[in-house]
């Protein structure tokens, strides 16, 4: 962790009434909503909203969710994938009730550690656990969105091939980008490309993540459970990666 | 505005007065934290007692152990917005670690500090008079390192980024000076009650 950068200069972040105007089923457990802002803003790749929904009687309901477009696309609407969780509350909403038309209130962008801008340079070393990617997907994108793009490497951690979200984006971004590289980390199925794993993430796999980039990262961005966060914190600091460099977001709470 | 087809599940049986507005009660502990989990020894670890740049006062592990300990029994919310009820904390108040220093509050503002480089603002006055200490057991276990251990602060009324983990020091300030979260768009007091989450709340 560094004090060393400036303080973030942010526009206010007031509530407003978000529509949303498409739904995208991306996994067994994970759906996108695409929602249109009155008042869109500017924001910086790993930042997040906040959603608040209210029941009839006044109670109301308030979760954080990352966002996974890219920023400076002249959009009209931006992006957050939810994962379906188990005794959830706002997640059984969105999965199973949620329309496209139904408006919900938003407001953002929130957050200002966890981020990254192009002028912030590379390498770059991503990893996610299951919807852990969503704020590193907005990396992503916004790294092809850059002329001279910044070598990134992305390990993704997902139980099964069918898990990993953004999977197929990921691929052809890999394939028709140069110096982007994406390791599928597998937990419960066998791997299915060369350069893929099966097994959770550990130091060998970061290092072969490392070997992929020109030089060593100059940042480690790294997001999902905080038991996912912590092992992989692990495995990078056992790979010689200096503390300094790693920002951590956990999810969950 | 109704949120069509929401009814909400979060409301906690003995009604919500001790939930504080956008709050949602949760029975789990989340971990939040801003970078790799540090793992103090507790034969390196100090706690410093700062005015300004000048240290006052320095201890060990085992002389600040020594200190009186109090338990606290306090609910707790968090930013991203989970509260926990009745969280059982063992450590020392502030005030006692203020009198083994013989300090009278030289200011009216304290940055507490980190081993991380994590810092974060507070008012004197949010931490004396039994509001707040520096916590070196939970729910009768020494304090783990997901949750801030060796120690952390615990200022439980304010928003829990406020309850500095693995917290080393204590500085006052001549003036309220922005911590780590404060600098990156968080209010600079975090009173849950007031849903004071952003610096524009």
């Amino acid at each position: 962790m560094t004090l060393t950068e400036p303080p973030a200069a942010r526009p206010s972040a007031r509530w407003q009434n978000a529509k949303i105007v498409d739904i995208v089923v991306r996994t067994p457990r994970i759906k996108s909503f695409f929602v249109a802002l009155p008042e869109p803003f500017d924001f910086r790749a790993g930042q997040h909203v906040d959603v608040r929904l209210t029941a009839p009687d006044g109670y109301q309901a308030m979760r954080s969710y990352s966002i996974a477009s890219a920023p400076g696309v002249a959009s009209s609407s931006i992006e957050i994938a939810i994962d379906l969780l188990d005794n959830g509350e706002v997640s059984p909403f969105f999965h199973e009730v949620a329309a496209v038309g139904d408006e919900i209130e938003m407001r953002g962008p929130l957050g200002g550690y966890f981020v990254w801008s192009p002028s912030d340079g590379g390498p770059l070393l991503l990893i996610g656990g299951g919807s852990g990617l969503v704020p590193l997907m907005s990396m992503v994108r916004a790294r092809v969105t850059v002329d001279a793009a910044v070598p990134a490497a992305l390990i993704l951690s997902a139980r099964h091939w069918d898990d990993a979200l953004y999977r197929d984006e990921l691929i052809a971004l890999e394939q028709r980008h140069a110096g982007l590289s994406v390791i599928f980390a597998l937990t419960r199925d066998a791997p299915t490309r060369p350069q893929d794993f099966g097994r959770h993430i550990d130091e060998g796999i970061v290092r072969q993540a490392l070997m992929s980039l020109p030089a060593a990262p100059r940042l480690v961005f790294i997001c999902g459970s905080n038991g996912f966060v912590n092992s992989a914190s692990d495995a990078v600091l056992a790979a010689g990666i200096p503390t300094e460099i790693v920002r951590t977001e956990r999810y969950g709470g | 505005m109704v949120t069509r087809g929401f009814t909400g599940r979060g409301r906690p049986p003995g009604g919500d007065e001790r939930i504080p507005p956008g709050q949602h009660l949760v029975g789990d502990f989340p971990v939040l934290s801003a970078g790799p989990t540090p793992h103090v020894p507790l034969e390196e670890w100090t706690f410093t007692l700062k005015v300004g740049p000048k240290p006052i006062k320095s201890w060990s592990w085992s002389e600040f152990n020594a200190l009186p300990q109090t338990s606290f029994t306090r609910d707790i919310h968090c930013v991203t917005s989970w509260s926990k009820l009745d969280t059982a904390w063992e450590g020392v108040l502030v005030d006692d670690i203020l009198a083994a220093a013989s300090l009278s509050p030289p200011t009216d503002f304290t940055l507490a500090h980190s081993v991380d480089g994590y810092s974060t603002n507070v008012p004197v006055k949010d931490l004396i008079g039994g509001k707040a200490m520096v916590a070196l057991r939970y729910g009768g276990e020494p304090l783990g390192a997901d949750h801030g251990g060796p120690a952390r602060l615990l200022v439980p009324h304010l928003y829990f980024w406020k309850s500095a983990k693995w917290v080393n020091g204590l500085q006052f300030t001549e003036r309220d000076t922005a911590g780590f979260w404060e600098l990156r768009g968080y209010h600079m007091y975090g009173d849950p009650w007031r849903e004071q989450r952003y610096d524009t709340d």
